[in-house]
């Protein structure tokens, strides 16, 4: 196990395993993506109050779930790249930032659309979705801090201070601008006692939601395989590739 | 030298140097003042609407005026090749920081205790609101300078720092935010203020144990 972990922690092992799972995951995503679009738009039943238009959750729910994963990722890979000096760790922070940054851009859209029927606006200061707003910043600043910095081994040891800073605000600001202001509906599906979602409703959900995660998966390994080449474009096993 | 000694002296040396170069700790002042008295141009001089965005306005314009001035903590001293010198003294860095910190609080935060209380009368707020405020601030404005710091120096040297740090440390600031203009409204309608002055507190802590290891830690790496 550490022997592997030593092994794809080198990025032309990495690079060739990540060549090798992608397709698997993002043809697993596919299918699950699919499967649980036909559960979401088909087979679950309309909801008592919300009619029809509640399923726009099962693009919401998912893609805030993964805005809040991805940052933890993105945190993690960073102290493991700030700690060890792990170029991979490096690669996937780096290319996590931006597919964050569209799923929480996605569950803004997303939760902007269902607001519009159900509270009457496209937008309302509710604690959750401003929560989101302010994530959205963080990895904005985090994207914009790569950016400004052209050394890429230093560029990703501050985008990992940044991380880490930011991670440890998240909650803060979460349960600050909860105790300002809230609207948004209470959890329905973790909570300690059984969800207060329909199975029927659930399912779907769920699936969804690892359709998400290997979509990010697939994505993201595309992205570092990207990253790798850019970071290491003047060693050997790049220089192979290329002729 | 000994660690205290160390503290004191950098503590001395970024006092003094704030003193001579007076105008740099004066603008940011001039600024809050300024962009707070914008605002009845903009929405009217009616009274009871001065009334109702006053503490926001205030706490607001004293967030950006922060933030202004963050980019004197570390950057001049990293031109001329000081901050290098610091980075290679013998005593820890954090402390160093820390000392750091304390004067660019104590030259650009505490001012605008004063400056509120200016504002606090210029948009005619009751004087219920006067305390309230003068405690937030005193509670708020060394967070700004603390986790100011840390991400003053992540950006410090880059082209565009100054944009980028804001664009950086202004999602940071809203809880402070949150809970000091809460703490102003509740004392305007007569209510306690004794949770939010916690949580300001709580915040304050958590800073000051925190942001000074991750500004020396982002200081190692900007210039190691």
């Amino acid at each position: 196990m550490l022997e592997s972990l030593y092994k794809y922690a080198a990025p032309q092992n990495f690079y060739q395993l990540s060549r090798r799972l992608t397709p698997w995951l993002a043809g697993a995503a596919a299918l699950l993506l699919l499967a649980g679009l036909a559960g979401a738009l088909w087979f679950a039943p309309p909801d008592y109050q919300q009619g029809e238009s509640f399923r726009i959750i099962y693009v919401h729910v998912p893609s805030a779930w993964m805005s809040l994963f991805v940052y933890v990722v993105l945190a993690a890979a960073g102290i493991t790249g700030l700690v060890w000096k792990v170029k991979v760790a490096d690669a996937l922070a780096r290319a996590s930032a931006p597919i964050g940054a569209a799923f929480t851009f996605l569950a803004l859209a997303t939760g902007s659309l269902w607001g519009k029927p159900m509270w009457g606006a496209w937008w309302v200061w509710d604690a959750r979705l401003t929560s989101e707003l302010i994530l959205l910043f963080l990895y904005v600043g985090y994207i914009a801090l790569q950016g400004a910095i052209e050394d890429r081994r230093m560029a990703a040891r501050a985008g990992a201070v940044l991380a880490v800073i930011g991670l440890i605000n998240i909650p803060i600001i979460h349960y600050s601008v909860e105790w300002w202001s809230t609207l948004h509906q209470g959890p329905t599906v973790t909570r300690f006692d059984a969800p207060a979602i329909h199975i029927s409703m659930l399912i779907p959900l769920l699936i969804m939601a690892l359709g998400f995660k290997l979509y990010y998966a697939a994505n993201v390994l595309v992205r570092m395989r990207c990253e790798l080449l850019e970071a290491e474009r003047n060693s050997a096993w790049v220089r192979q590739l290329g002729s | 030298m000994s660690v205290a000694s160390a503290f004191m002296a950098v503590l001395r040396r970024d006092l003094l140097l704030g003193l001579r170069h007076r105008v740099e700790i004066i603008n940011p002042l001039v600024f809050y003042i300024l962009i707070a008295s914008l605002f009845p141009f903009a929405v009217g001089s009616d009274r009871s609407t001065l009334g109702i965005i006053g503490p926001a306005v205030i706490w607001v314009c004293a967030l950006l005026a922060a933030t202004l001035s963050l980019d004197r903590i570390f950057h001049a001293d990293f031109e001329d090749g000081s901050l290098e010198q610091l980075f290679l003294a013998r005593q820890p860095l954090v402390l160093l920081t820390s000392a750091k910190v304390l004067a660019h609080w104590l030259l650009c935060g505490l001012p605008l205790i004063p400056a509120a209380l200016a504002l606090n009368a210029l948009y005619q707020l009751p004087v219920t609101s006067l305390w309230p405020m003068l405690t937030t601030l005193l509670l708020g404005t060394p967070v700004f300078s603390l986790t100011g710091a840390a991400l003053a120096a992540l950006t410090v040297g880059l082209r565009g720092g100054g944009v980028l740090l804001a664009l950086l440390i202004l999602p940071l600031y809203i809880p402070v935010l949150i809970f000091a203009v809460g703490a102003v409204g509740n004392a305007m309608n007569g209510l306690s203020i004794a949770g939010e002055l916690y949580f300001l507190a709580a915040l304050l802590v958590l800073a000051l144990t925190l942001m000074p290891l991750a500004a020396a830690a982002a200081l190692r790496i900007r210039l190691g």
